[in-house]
């Protein structure tokens, strides 16, 4: 059995706010998915499958289901960081094919910057019972950042990839973020400008980094019946997978992530392959995890990641491979700390022609939504969804 | 030197299974835990071998010889600290630090031998230095 056409996303949002003060957690829940539900042409009470991840407030998907006032007959609350959103696409569209929901409704929220959170440079305080590998790693000092920067510096000396190719990465999102409203950063940035920027833990810079933002966004996923109705254009899933990469028991291996194995069952499951995609929504908490991803995805050769994103290949209208037009998580948006939703969001505005003139991809029928969760270089879950315009 | 000031180390979250390894820490040794069914030694130790599910395991002595496989000096901290992974001689690649050397010189692939530091009330912490 295959997920492939069984599943349409029918209505997206994404809240506007980039710092919010004065708005609860559950709120921003609510308005995205109202916003998600409108833009569908759908109401709550066609709901009856919910998804959310540990950024949603209480145990699992009970405290939403009640603040909304839902009435679902299925519910998921896989937590792979942020590229659970990403995988939530994958499991509605699996549900929704055995028929255990139509309307599958999953939204994102968060408020890192309200709540003054140390995101990326301080290491995760322990709750709870501590998980197996914590006294072997919380006392060394592992944060977002340093943990990615191990995986630049290995890709680095394998490979000669250099902070000048990384910053492209930056650049092109700096291109596409100037024309998005709600972008956090507008100003277009230079390769220079990257890797002038501090250095944070090397060889990562302010610059690979992306922004700390506070929002959140919604996803409606509806059964191709529900679609049929809607008046919105449709677009279809193809494809989707997920993978857990590891240590692997002390067998590290820095140089690639899951983004290998999800992004090959994706392409075979929708029958497409790599270059068939007119756009890419690649997850950008730093530079270097757009250049392993796209590697991984089959974009280019392992390695050749460098030389692929130069010379603005990633800019649309001017480069081969479109990618993140929305500005991103490196320029635009990063919820919660999770961006994989956002990721889903500028892929179907692609396929549906919403996105802006200024940077939307000519006849764009084909596109790819890829998240990574966790620590590219600790453990992370990857998802994949290949996405068409009907 | 970047490395002059000290920084204080949490202790690490002792559970059972992992008792002896903090014990030998406190005595100056490094261990891996090794499968007697499959031969291979791995990191973090677990009782259930990760590679082939054996229960027959064992703690060995490690020789305390290693390389960075990789690393990255964090800037943005009180004190700025190297932490990475280093390719223990005895196969495993495990998380650590990189200590008492000057931070701007380590290189992959660098030689590196163990040392230990105190923690804020626990165990010390194999770290690593420049052989």
């Amino acid at each position: 059995m295959s997920i492939k056409g069984k599943a349409y996303i029918a209505g997206i949002f994404e809240h506007p706010t980039r710092l919010a003060k004065d708005i609860s957690l559950a709120q921003i829940h609510a308005q995205c998915a109202k916003g998600a539900l409108e833009d569908a042409g759908l109401t709550k009470d066609d709901v009856d499958g919910y998804f959310c991840a540990g950024d949603a407030p209480g145990l699992g998907p009970m405290s939403m289901v009640e603040y909304m006032g839902l009435k679902v007959r299925h519910v998921d609350s896989t937590d792979t960081g942020g590229s659970s959103y990403v995988l939530h696409v994958g499991h509605a569209a699996e549900a929704i094919a055995a028929g255990k929901c139509k309307v599958a409704l999953i939204t994102l929220a968060g408020r890192p910057r309200a709540e003054g959170m140390a995101t990326g440079t301080v290491p995760r305080s322990r709750g709870g019972t501590p998980t197996p590998d914590d006294p072997f790693e919380f006392p060394y000092g592992p944060t977002v950042v340093n943990m990615y920067a191990n995986c630049a510096m290995r890709h680095m000396y394998e490979f000669g990839t250099t902070s000048e190719q990384l910053a492209w990465i930056k650049v092109a999102a700096s291109h596409h973020a100037q024309y998005n409203p709600h972008a956090l950063l507008k100003d277009v940035v230079t390769v220079e400008e990257v890797v002038n920027s501090p250095m944070i833990s090397d060889p990562l810079h302010r610059l690979d980094c992306c922004v700390i933002t506070d929002g959140g966004g919604a996803i409606v996923v509806v059964a191709p019946e529900i679609a049929a109705k809607l008046k919105r254009p449709k677009v279809k899933l193809l494809g989707s997978s997920e993978f857990i990469k590891t240590q692997m028991g002390g067998k590290v291996d820095l140089t690639y992530s899951g983004a290998r194995f999800t992004g090959a069952a994706a392409f075979a499951e929708a029958g497409v392959k790599p270059s068939d995609m007119k756009y890419a929504s690649i997850y950008d908490s730093f530079t270097i995890t757009v250049l392993m991803q796209l590697e991984d995805l089959g974009f280019c050769e392992k390695g050749k990641g460098g030389a692929f994103v130069a010379d603005g290949n990633l800019i649309s209208g001017v480069g081969k491979l479109p990618f993140n037009t929305d500005g991103g998580g490196l320029c635009s948006n990063h919820p919660a700390n999770r961006g994989g939703l956002t990721k889903v969001l500028e892929a179907v505005r692609q396929l549906r022609g919403e996105a802006h003139p200024k940077v939307q991809v000519k006849n764009c029928d084909l596109a790819i939504a890829h998240g990574t969760g966790g620590s590219l270089g600790l453990r992370h879950g990857s998802a994949t969804v290949i996405l068409e315009r009907e | 030197m970047a490395e002059t000031k000290e920084r204080k180390l949490p202790p690490p979250a002792i559970s059972e299974e992992t008792q002896a390894y903090w014990d030998a820490a406190g005595k100056g040794k490094l261990l891996v835990r090794k499968c007697t069914s499959c031969g291979q030694a791995h990191h973090y130790p677990r009782t259930i071998c990760p590679f082939c599910f054996s229960d027959k395991t064992e703690w060995v002595e490690a020789s305390g010889k290693g390389t960075i496989y990789s690393y990255s000096v964090m800037r943005r901290a009180p004190v700025p600290y190297a932490i990475g992974y280093v390719t223990l001689a005895e196969g495993p690649r495990m998380l650590t630090n990189i200590v008492d050397c000057d931070l701007d010189k380590l290189k992959c692939d660098q030689p590196v031998t163990v040392v230990f530091k105190p923690t804020d009330g626990g165990p010390p912490l194999p770290m690593f230095t420049p052989a």
